[in-house]
């Protein structure tokens, strides 16, 4: 039911189409000021995209509210940053006013009507994928990549599959996708690792990586838990009804009893 | 005495009035030019000075207002009394500051009650905004009859004291909530934070050293106050205070070594590195130094030793808590974050701003009221102020005790 990523990065090229397609659905400017030229002002049919896509690939560069995908080059292995969509995500359970949703097909996203800029989910995120719009004065933004959610919901695939010309990462069933990365480590173990990243990180995202290099090579995370992050917090949250209630009762039955000795002890008092 | 307090007032008139005008200055930074020209923040530093300062630190050092009303309404300390209004007023303060500066703080100050309407449970920091609101509220109203009494308003006065005493203890029961739940704040990032401060029992380690550093905090005001105003308040129970900071941070420093040890933490100690410095410094003067200092009687009982061991011992918490949030994860960020001029004009202006208040309502209004004079073991008055006020105070601590 629920849709995800695979991405091979001993399938990837590095010509950066990915992280094109990516700006131009997402309307970010386009880091070649030539390419912007080149960008036709309607937008872009599947096919068009595509095209454009495939011949203007930008490579390099980190993360930013201006780019929510990036291909990054490690030694001779180039991969793909962007959300890893968790299964339980750390942004969805920190957020105190709910702007974050994981979807029930997979896509986990923000909604800028609620945000009222704590940045708790980018200090939470265990991946450090969040962004921030530093320089807008009235209504910055927390930016991530959603999965295309919107395009999902038109029943279309996400910009970065779509674009990708060698189906280093494409996108599908979670099941179906952890089935064909157990079916690619299995027919050539000599190739991969023998590691799905993102089958138990955290509890599961619905972006997974097959590589041929270890994984911390690749600049992921490699220290991560398999249990989701919010029960870290849930574990301890969850005692607080029970603490507190204990603590009132508490309260009160010392309350009750010093004042009563304060009672007695008003009462001898005249005696003496 | 007063002669020569009259210029070293107006010499601090003038450090405070350089102080709110770099504050006002960052503040039409932060507000006419956004985060990213008023900051140093970053994608990988989003969290800075204000959070890390303004309100771990804030909230905590406002800790001295629950744990009085604990001790003076719940336990029935009655020789403790006197210090509960000073008390209540820096609870009052901290968290109107805490609440002025997550204005600044917040990408989207105009939402900062969004909270109210836009549930989500599951956040602890959504709990922190409910539990800073009510207990803002709560600390105020705790505090109001203070003024009440100084403008004669009789009736409100009566409505507030007939529903003081559920107020306190709700104040208390979210207190205990949001105190911790600061610490709570932090469990969510295991794997970013240096084992030296990541601990399944953040918690407990932030409620127990904010009853510590509330205790220091009042020390600290307290003698301030007696020298600056000349506010009475018997020496003996600010070494009773003292006695209660060493026993809450010895119970600190036990749960906290214990569990370093149990988690095999002291390891990295042999690593010379920018969080073993941070460390050692706030274990060792922030906790060890003070709780030796405060075991021998001839310190604890001198009132500059009390001072410097108060001053130890919230120096140690504002070490921990900037090293938690900012220290802690520099090893994740891969970087380091100090905070730009603007930031720091914020947090120092916001808290001269508390002090400025706190002096004044202690020169306006009877914050420091001695204790009752029926009570056989009163402290001698030194002030006549202190005398006039003797009334409202005994007053209300009749009318508390009755109900």
């Amino acid at each position: 039911m629920s849709k995800a990523i695979l991405v091979d990065t001993t399938r990837c090229i590095g010509c950066g189409a990915c992280a094109t397609a990516c700006k131009v659905v997402n309307k970010l400017p386009l880091s070649d000021p030539g390419a912007a030229h080149d960008l036709p002002t309607k937008p872009l049919s599947d096919d068009g995209l595509v095209a454009f896509a495939q011949s203007h690939g930008e490579v390099g560069g980190n993360l930013s509210a201006g780019a929510l995908n990036v291909v990054e080059a490690h030694g001779n292995v180039f991969v793909r940053r962007f959300c890893m969509h968790c299964a339980d995500p750390t942004c969805v359970s920190v957020c105190p006013v709910g702007a974050f949703e994981k979807t029930q097909t997979g896509p986990v996203v923000y909604n800028q009507d609620r945000c009222i800029g704590c940045r708790y989910c980018m200090m939470a995120c265990p991946f450090g994928i969040p962004r921030y719009e530093w320089e807008k004065i009235w209504a910055p933004r927390v930016r991530k990549c959603h999965m295309c959610a919107a395009r999902q919901a038109k029943g279309l695939q996400p910009a970065c599959t779509l674009v990708c010309p060698v189906q280093a990462a494409i996108f599908g069933e979670r099941d179906e996708l952890l089935k064909e990365a157990e079916n690619r480590i299995r027919q050539d173990p000599g190739k991969y690792v023998n590691h799905i990243y993102g089958q138990a990180e955290v509890g599961g995202t619905s972006v997974l990586y097959l590589s041929a290099v270890p994984f911390e090579e690749l600049g992921l995370p490699t220290d991560l838990p398999h249990d989701a992050l919010p029960n870290y917090t849930y574990r301890v949250l969850s005692k607080l009804p029970r603490l507190v209630a204990a603590t009132g009762v508490l309260l009160g039955g010392i309350f009750w009893i010093t004042n009563r000795r304060e009672e007695v002890a008003k009462k001898e008092k005249p005696e003496k | 005495m007063h002669l020569n307090k009259l210029p070293k007032l107006t010499f601090w008139r003038a450090v405070l009035a350089l102080i709110l005008a770099a504050g006002a200055y960052s503040t039409y930074a932060r507000f006419f030019h956004g985060l990213g020209a008023s900051t140093n923040l970053s994608d990988r530093f989003p969290w800075g000075l204000w959070i890390g300062f303004d309100v771990l630190c804030g909230v905590g050092t406002a800790a001295g207002g629950f744990t009085l009303a604990a001790i003076v309404y719940v336990f029935h300390l009655e020789r403790f009394r006197p210090i509960i209004r000073p008390a209540i007023l820096i609870a009052f303060l901290g968290y109107a500051r805490v609440g002025t500066t997550m204005l600044y703080e917040v990408g989207r100050p105009i939402r900062i009650w969004y909270p109210l309407i836009l549930w989500n449970p599951r956040s602890v920091l959504f709990e922190v905004a409910w539990c800073v609101m009510l207990y803002v509220t709560v600390a105020g109203l705790e505090f109001s009859p203070v003024i009440l009494e100084r403008l004669g308003w009789k009736a409100p006065l009566k409505i507030l004291k007939a529903v003081m005493l559920p107020l306190v203890f709700f104040g208390i029961l979210l207190s205990t909530m949001h105190q911790s739940s600061l610490g709570s704040l932090f469990l969510i990032v295991p794997t970013k934070l240096h084992p030296y401060w990541y601990s399944p029992l953040l918690p407990l380690f932030f409620i127990v050293s904010a009853v510590g550093v509330g205790l220091a905090l009042l020390i600290l005001a307290s003698h301030l106050s007696a020298r600056a105003f000349g506010a009475c308040i018997e020496q003996s129970i600010l070494v009773d205070l003292g006695k209660a900071m060493a026993v809450v941070m010895l119970l600190y420093a036990t749960l906290r070594f214990q569990d370093l040890w149990e988690r095999g933490t002291f390891a990295y100690l042999r690593q010379p590195t920018v969080e073993t410095t941070a460390f050692l410094l706030e274990c060792l003067l922030g906790v060890v130094l003070p709780i030796v200092l405060l075991l021998i009687r001839r310190v604890r009982e001198d009132p500059e030793g009390l001072f410097a061991a108060a001053v130890l011992v919230i120096t140690g918490f504002l070490l921990n808590r900037l090293n938690v949030s900012v220290t802690g994860l520099e090893g994740w960020a891969g970087g380091s974050y100090f905070p730009r001029w603007t930031e720091v004009a914020v947090s120092v202006s916001t808290v001269a701003a508390a002090v400025f208040a706190f002096g004044w309502a202690v020169r306006y209004l009877s914050v420091f009221p001695p204790a009752r004079p029926s009570d056989g073991k009163t402290g001698e008055i030194t002030s006549a102020r202190a005398a006039r006020e003797l009334k409202p105070a005994t007053r209300e601590a009749e009318l508390v005790s009755r109900a």
